[in-house]
């Protein structure tokens, strides 16, 4: 993981429209009086969904305004945690785990597929698509995982992936979850005869 | 209290404690980065790391002992050889990524991490990777970065949250990426900024005008005291040969805590330029230099052709109040009754508890409920300010303002702008009467802005009135406070620099001198005024900055600033504290009581004083309460009186620019370019 710098110098406009404060407002009330700021990764979730998955200046300032803290806390709580982009990435933003449970499961192949049909990491794909290594998803027992915007794509391997992404470049419908059918995490049928 | 053993020996210390501050009552030595006392606890850097045995038995590993309180029959081991292995483990990890440049570093000498690694550390590095290196951020004119050095204690986050109340340094990111840093690099706005370079513990945040200018050890320390404010911060005047590299603040729980505003920290540059250092006479439009002996020559003659009603003093912000003493001596003796201390027009006057800050400056720790009048702490007295924000933090704290919006740092009511809603609270007119009913220690701050308008003392009276009304003043408690902005104020009132009757005051010889009725004005370092088109009136100006005052004077004579004399000064509360001189005066500049007895001399005065000492004495035998070696006395009430008519009376700005309230500030480079720095960004 590097340090995560905002990216000052994209100019972007960002306003909370009055349905988000009243979803934000939904939250604050969760906690007690002068804890208003415990809302504040919620807000940054709303902000950073409206504004195409990443958090520019003006939605951390919007954000800090809203919950009246300092922005520097704001800055703080965005930097943190590995979810909050501060650049901007593609329509399509593919993040793979390389945990250990993942890496084990060839993670590193998945890396590479997304390496040859996508182009470098953090980069934006002419197919506006972009990727980018995390920390533990959450889903050891399908390793390797991926995740693409909101959705989880499991048990994946080099072929899998390259499917996968071909076809997000087409537009076309993709399977979401396993890729090789299971259900859940049941143990992976083999042949009677292995 | 609570019995507690450090190290096989028995103390009895208060309760509540940490671990941390019981071994240091005990005299025993715990090292520590993160922890300090001012600050919350953050227990980050583990250096203080002790062993604890309490009724369960033997800690099972060593224990923070900032972040553990203590209790009855505790335990405490800090000589084991697990707590030195444990500390020379902590140290290894903070040496990782630490790079070895103590040679250009400017802490060196007294940085914590070097004292604590010779002192705890294990002496050599198993490390062999490649080092972390951090990005330098900008934090402004003052705040030199170098963030490989951080060892991210955090301190300054902390305290720009904390004391400042600004919440301007964060950490972001974390783990190995994490990094001090303020918004996106801007420049640190508060007023005590500067309190970070010495919070510290390594060379991270450093000072940068005073960046590879000296090393601790080559200074001669001078513990003195602070003029900048009216608070009179408890310093130390760091001085190289006749030069003053630096000033840091000394430790005075009653004055400035740990702490010193910026103003006070960096003005030291503005001692060593635009300095009188030679006597001048006007000759046509020029000032040319010219000797003591005819300097005190062209006084003499001017004091005597002038009659005492053509004659006025007024004295300035940075004077100690043995030289207000001996030039008053000095009016008595020719008979002059036109002189003042108020060079910004307030109309402060009367016994002692009538302009003083009666709750004292650490009493603010006590009120519960301020009301401030006319005033801006934030720029009139930031550590004042800080204290009101360490109160505010308790939201039933009623705190209103009546006066200017601005920002202070914290939240509080503003009540409007108008003096007559002082009338409004008194009669219960206003909804804040609610909250200041339920204060059994409220206090009330009046700045001098409130009171220089034409109504100042009715408006004072007024007050006074206000606090009998509520809970301001009782028998166990002194709420009524006025906070004065000049460090000389108090001292001159207290001697009762301040015209005689029917003297006229600092506004109406002004006035005189356009006027022709004042033929000879005595400016004692007075810098604050208007003074322009006095052709008429011969101006001599004692002073050591080339400023205002003296730009517009016939006769200079050059004295020396604060820091190069002995001088008393009564701070905002009523104590009076000594200055001590730490670097000589510049070329042919004198004391100032010394020129003033010259003068005396010359006029034929008895001034029955010969030497400092000997007017010290006799300060004290006229006014015994100026003796700083005495106890500092809390003030009896002040007198009330009814029916106070304002109508009229408007509030002004007592400071416009914090940076420049007096002639040393305006000349110090780096408060300029901290001004500009403020400007250019505004702009």
């Amino acid at each position: 993981m590097t340090q995560k710098r905002l990216t000052k110098d994209l100019l972007k406009e960002f306003r909370f429209n009055e349905k988000e404060i009243k979803h934000i407002n939904s939250h604050i009330i969760k906690y007690p009086k002068g804890r208003v700021q415990s809302a504040v990764l919620e807000s940054l979730f709303l902000a950073q969904k409206k504004s195409g998955g990443w958090l520019p200046e003006s939605a951390i300032a919007a954000v800090s305004e809203i919950l009246n803290m300092p922005k520097i806390r704001v800055l703080e709580v965005a930097t943190f945690y590995s979810m909050f982009n501060l650049e901007p990435c593609g329509n399509f933003f593919v993040q793979i785990c390389g945990t250990t449970p993942c890496w084990l499961r060839g993670s590193d192949e998945i890396k590479k597929a997304c390496k040859d049909h996508i182009g470098e990491e953090r980069k934006i794909s002419n197919e506006d698509i972009s990727w980018v290594e995390v920390e533990c998803l959450g889903a050891c027992v399908n390793a390797p995982v991926v995740q693409i915007n909101e959705e989880y794509f499991e048990d994946l391997d080099y072929s899998s992936m390259s499917e996968i992404l071909v076809k997000l470049k087409k537009n076309q419908p993709i399977k979401k979850g396993s890729q090789i059918n299971r259900q859940s995490s049941e143990p992976i049928q083999r042949e009677k005869n292995d | 209290m609570v019995n507690i053993e450090i190290d096989g020996i028995d103390y009895e210390v208060e309760e509540g404690l940490a671990l941390i501050q019981a071994c240091e009552e005990a005299g025993i030595d715990i090292p520590r980065f993160c922890y300090h006392e001012k600050l919350s606890v953050a227990g980050n850097c583990r250096m203080c790391l002790v062993d604890v045995e309490d009724s369960r038995g033997l800690s099972p590993k060593p224990v923070a002992s900032c972040a553990v309180q203590v209790s009855e029959g505790i335990k405490i081991y800090t000589k084991t050889e697990r707590v030195k292995n444990a500390r020379e483990g902590v140290m290894e990890f903070l040496l990782i990524n630490h790079p070895l440049d103590c040679p250009i570093c400017d802490q060196g000498g007294e940085c914590d991490l070097q004292d604590q690694a010779m002192a705890f550390g294990h002496g050599e590095s198993r490390f062999f990777d490649d080092k972390r290196a951090v990005e330098n951020k900008g934090m402004g004119p003052f705040i030199k970065t170098e963030m490989t050095r951080c060892i991210h204690c955090t301190r300054c986050v902390r305290f720009s949250s904390e004391v400042s109340g600004n919440h301007e340094i964060g950490s972001i990111g974390r783990g190995n990426d994490m990094e001090i840093t303020t918004y996106l690099n801007s420049s640190v706005e508060s007023e005590l900024s500067g309190n970070v370079i010495d919070l510290c513990p390594v060379g991270a945040l450093t000072s940068r005008p005073y960046a590879f200018s000296a090393r601790p050890w080559e200074l001669k320390k001078t513990e003195t005291i602070d003029v900048m404010d009216a608070l009179g911060s408890n310093i130390r005047i760091d001085s190289k040969g006749l030069k003053v590299m630096r000033v840091l603040p000394r430790l005075n729980e009653e004055i400035n805590e740990e702490w010193i505003t910026d103003k006070t920290r960096f003005f030291w540059d503005g001692l060593s330029s635009q300095r009188i250092d030679n006597p001048y006479k006007r000759v046509g439009k020029k000032l040319v230099k010219t000797t003591w002996d005819d300097a005190i020559d062209l006084a003499k003659k001017n004091l005597i052709s002038s009659k005492p009603e053509e004659i006025a003093a007024i004295s300035g912000d940075l004077v100690p109040i043995e030289s207000v003493y001996s030039l008053k001596k000095l009016l008595k003796g020719i008979k002059v009754k036109n002189y003042d201390c108020r060079q910004d027009g307030s109309k402060i006057s009367g016994p002692r508890e009538r302009w003083l800050f009666n709750s004292t400056i650490s009493g603010i720790d006590e009120s519960d409920g301020c009301l401030l009048i006319g005033t801006n702490p934030r720029k009139e007295a930031p550590l004042l300010n800080s204290r009101i924000l360490r109160q505010s933090r308790n939201l039933s704290y009623p705190l209103g303002l009546i006066g200017a919006k601005c920002d202070l740092t914290y939240d509080y009511k503003l009540l409007g702008e108008d003096p007559k809603i002082v009338r409004e609270i008194l009669e219960g007119k206003n909804s804040f009467c609610d909250k200041l009913k339920l204060s059994k220690k409220p206090m009330m701050i009046i700045g001098q802005g409130a009171l220089t308008g034409v109504k100042g003392s009715e408006f004072l009276d007024l007050c006074i009135e206000l606090a009998y009304k509520f809970n301001f003043i009782s028998n166990e408690w002194n709420g009524f406070n006025v906070l004065h902005t000049a460090a000389s104020r108090a001292g001159a009132m207290s001697i009762d620099f301040i015209p005689e009757e029917d003297g006229k005051n600092t506004e109406e010889i002004i006035n005189g001198c356009k006027a022709g009725l004042i033929k000879t004005i005595f400016l004692l370092g007075a810098d604050e005024l208007q003074l322009s088109d006095l052709d008429n009136c011969y101006v001599i100006y004692q002073g050591h900055h080339g400023d205002k005052g003296a730009n517009n004077a016939d006769l200079i004579l050059p004295s020396a600033a604060f820091s190069e004399q002995n001088g008393l000064y009564m701070n905002t509360e009523g104590r009076v504290q000594e200055s001590v001189r730490s670097v000589f005066p510049v070329g042919e500049a004198k004391e100032d009581w010394e020129i003033i007895r010259l003068i005396s001399e010359a006029l034929n005065l008895n001034s029955d004083f010969q030497t400092h000492e000997g007017l010290r004495n006799k300060i004290y035998k006229e006014y015994p309460n100026l003796n700083p070696f005495d106890d500092f006395q809390k003030n009896n009430p002040p007198e009330k009186k009814d029916n106070n008519d304002i109508s009229g009376h408007k509030f002004s700005e007592a400071i416009t620019n914090y940076w420049f309230t007096n002639s040393i500030a305006r000349a110090s480079a780096n408060l300029s370019e901290r001004n500009d720095y403020i400007q250019k960004r505004d702009n």
